[in-house]
């Protein structure tokens, strides 16, 4: 039955015969009919080549010599005529079954979509997306509200404590004691880390976008920023990566494997660790800069200068074939419910399957860190950019152990400006150092994971560099303008 | 209808007037049957050694010379054939374009005004007839397209086997009706029931052909 139909839709002249003498040369033994095994040939299906060549042995140099036979009846390559050939049937079936009324007024789901296209009106629209989605819900809610309630009501009240007396109790030896539920233990640091300050931002952040992308949105996104992110090296099709970025950058650069060539995953990753804020970090700057709207301005304008610039040398220097920019838009839709719960739940147990080993990885090198004394060798040495970009070196702290744990690096800062130790230009200075500076050691391990050892240091310096001289700049720059934020 | 040969003469007789010359000069063509045809029709007068053009031969010989000046036109805008064989192919190609096809070869071109070399195309019927409106397209790269026109693929002409392949993943293949939504900042088109996006480069593969 399945041979009827697939032989009935026949190829044009020279290439049936061909297509008959592949057959007749397949001798062995495959899955799927000899004739789509013919048909993949001729299309020059790399997988199927393999495969053939594989199974027939001596009998491959003739199946190549007829194929080359094939494709020297035409000027283009086989694959566009058999797909035109079987476009064709395609719209011929169709055409018998199917009736399309043109209506002469645009349904008001297209209206919307054409509007959420215009790139005047565009602009604002994704305002307020990025308003009520990502600052009041994942920042207000997520951040606040529910890392609050679960840090504080949760694991400070009850599993902690809980956790700390089990393992004090029957672990004997105080190091592993520390290691399991000391200051920096996996359990009351890693674990919690992970469960109660990552999982209701990411959570909230996931849901939201998951709202987002089942509207249909996030393509009438892309298409609006192509000509822009051509700009950098990349296509429209990243601002999904990008724009996931601002929830959680580890799993944006998990993301970037969406991306279609190597030359835009690696600018991808490279802005993501540099330029991209995640939620976490969008709350320390929140946090720093809420009463001081100028300087929030002057560290946003940085951040999207970095950005730009970053990412126009890195599409200079790179080397590799140029981004095109194809994506469907499809109809705009309601979201249903238990998609969105079920996506968001989805993508919860990814994102913990790969970045939790990171959080308990993060805890054993902070214990470590700290018995084997690397910690304050490594605060001394931070000190030097520090005092370099015009900070105390009480802040030299908070950086090295931001990196480790957001939340602390947050405090330390925030710490040192309730002290007064802190001028106004001094925390856009570091706000700035802090955005491009590597977000977390989650996120430098992702980068090794996805980009390989050597591009993810190499990315590492850069930005440890790169963030420093930035935070120097601005520093200058404020000083020598003679700017009091 | 005149021998091919004889609208050759009549093209060469109209450039020499265009240049300010009233005659031909026979050389070569002394023993042409053809010229015997010209002067049989009362479309030449020939003496000693020239040839020239009569009252009555005029508005053939304006017709070559526009046919043969459209055909270089098509050839080289439309048929993009290489520089070097252009004037080889576009001889042999302005003797078919008679009954009509001159017009509308004109039409589709948006009614030029001079060919390839910067000589000018004298004027035809269809060109003062339409002259207010818009030059009616009929294939184009989708990149010359105004929004909202709408058509069928004609063919693809993608730089690489790549951009062909993702042209052909989203069911851009000859033949499927195709209509142009949005212009800016990317391009979106309508393709059968669905929509996409794609940028200037391969909006600039696909040729279509225009329906009104």
């Amino acid at each position: 039955m399945l041979r009827d139909i697939a032989k009935s839709i026949g190829y044009d002249d020279p290439l049936e015969p061909y297509l008959s003498k592949l057959e007749a040369l397949l001798s062995a033994d495959y899955i799927i009919l000899k004739r789509s095994v013919a048909l993949l040939l001729l299309q020059e299906d790399k997988e199927i080549l393999q495969e053939v060549r594989n199974k027939e042995g001596e009998g491959f140099d003739e199946i190549l010599n007829i194929i080359e036979q094939a494709q020297k009846h035409y000027s283009q390559s086989l694959s566009y005529i058999i797909s035109v050939r079987r476009q064709r049937e395609a719209s011929r079936i169709a055409k018998t079954v199917m009736v399309f009324k043109e209506s002469a007024k645009l349904p008001l789901k297209e209206r919307l979509s054409r509007t959420m296209m215009n790139p005047f009106i565009g602009g604002p629209i994704l305002l307020i997306i990025l308003y009520y989605g990502l600052y009041k819900f994942v920042g207000t809610f997520g951040a606040g509200v529910l890392v609050d309630f679960i840090e504080d009501r949760i694991f400070i009240k009850h599993i902690n404590p809980f956790m700390t007396n089990l393992v004090n109790n029957f672990v004997p030896l105080k190091i592993l004691q520390d290691l399991l539920v000391g200051e920096y233990g996996i359990i009351t640091l890693g674990v919690r880390y992970a469960f109660a300050i990552i999982l209701p931002i990411v959570a909230t952040f996931f849901f939201a976008f998951a709202i987002v992308e089942d509207t249909g949105y996030l393509p009438r996104l892309a298409m609006l920023v192509d000509q822009l992110f051509k700009k950098i090296g990349l296509s429209g099709r990243a601002v999904i990566p990008l724009v996931l970025g601002l929830g959680c950058d580890t799993m944006a650069t998990m993301v970037t494997r969406t991306l279609p060539t190597k030359r835009e995953r690696i600018i991808a990753t490279l802005l993501l660790a540099l330029a991209i804020p995640c939620s976490a970090q969008m709350g320390v700057i929140l946090a720093l800069l809420g009463d001081n709207p100028f300087g929030l301005i002057v560290w946003l304008a940085v951040i999207i200068g970095v950005f730009m610039l970053v990412g126009y040398l890195a599409s200079k220097i790179m080397p590799g074939e140029l981004p095109t920019f194809y994506m469907e838009i499809p109809p705009l839709r309601l979201p249903q419910i238990s998609n969105i719960f079920r996506k968001t739940a989805t993508r919860l147990k990814w994102y913990f399957w790969e970045v939790l080993p990171l959080f308990i990885l993060a805890s054993v090198m902070i214990w470590l860190g700290q018995i084997t004394g690397v910690f304050s060798f490594l605060v001394r040495i931070l000190e030097y950019p520090i005092r370099w970009i015009g900070l105390p070196s009480e802040a030299s702290v908070a950086f090295l152990f931001g990196f480790f744990r957001r939340d602390y690096g947050a405090a330390g800062l925030y710490d040192l400006k309730k002290a007064g130790l802190l001028s106004a230009n001094q925390i856009v200075v570091a706000c700035v150092t802090l955005t491009l500076f590597l977000p977390c050691i989650a996120q430098l391990l992702m980068n090794i994971k996805e980009r390989g050892i050597r591009l993810g240091m190499a990315m590492s310096v850069f930005i440890l560099i790169f963030s420093f001289s930035i935070g120097y700049l601005v520093n200058l720059a404020l000083t020598l303008l003679k700017v009091q934020l | 209808m005149l021998s091919e040969r004889a609208e050759e003469i009549l093209e060469a007789l109209w450039i020499q007037i265009e240049e300010g010359k009233k005659s031909l000069d026979l050389g070569a063509i002394r023993d042409d049957p053809a010229v015997e045809e010209l002067l049989k029709l009362g479309l030449i007068r020939r003496d000693a050694g020239h040839i020239h053009l009569l009252e009555k031969g005029k508005s053939h010989a304006l017709g070559c010379c526009r046919r043969h000046r459209l055909a270089e036109r098509l050839l080289t805008d439309v048929f993009e054939v290489k520089k070097q064989v252009i004037d080889e192919v576009s001889c042999k190609f302005e003797h078919l374009l008679h009954e009509g096809l001159e017009d509308k070869v004109c039409t589709i071109l948006g009614h030029p005004k001079v060919c390839p070399h910067g000589k000018p195309i004298p004027a035809g019927k269809c060109c003062s007839e339409k002259k207010q409106k818009k030059p009616i397209k009929v294939v184009s790269a989708l990149t010359e397209l105004e929004t909202k026109d709408k058509g069928q693929i004609a063919f693809l002409q993608a730089r690489d086997k790549a951009c062909m392949h993702k042209l052909m993943s989203i069911g851009v293949l000859p033949g499927m009706s195709i209509s142009l939504l949005q212009k800016f900042p990317s391009y979106v088109i309508s393709l059968g029931q669905s929509q996409f996006a794609i940028d200037k480069e391969l909006a600039s593969s696909i040729y279509v052909r225009l329906t009104k």
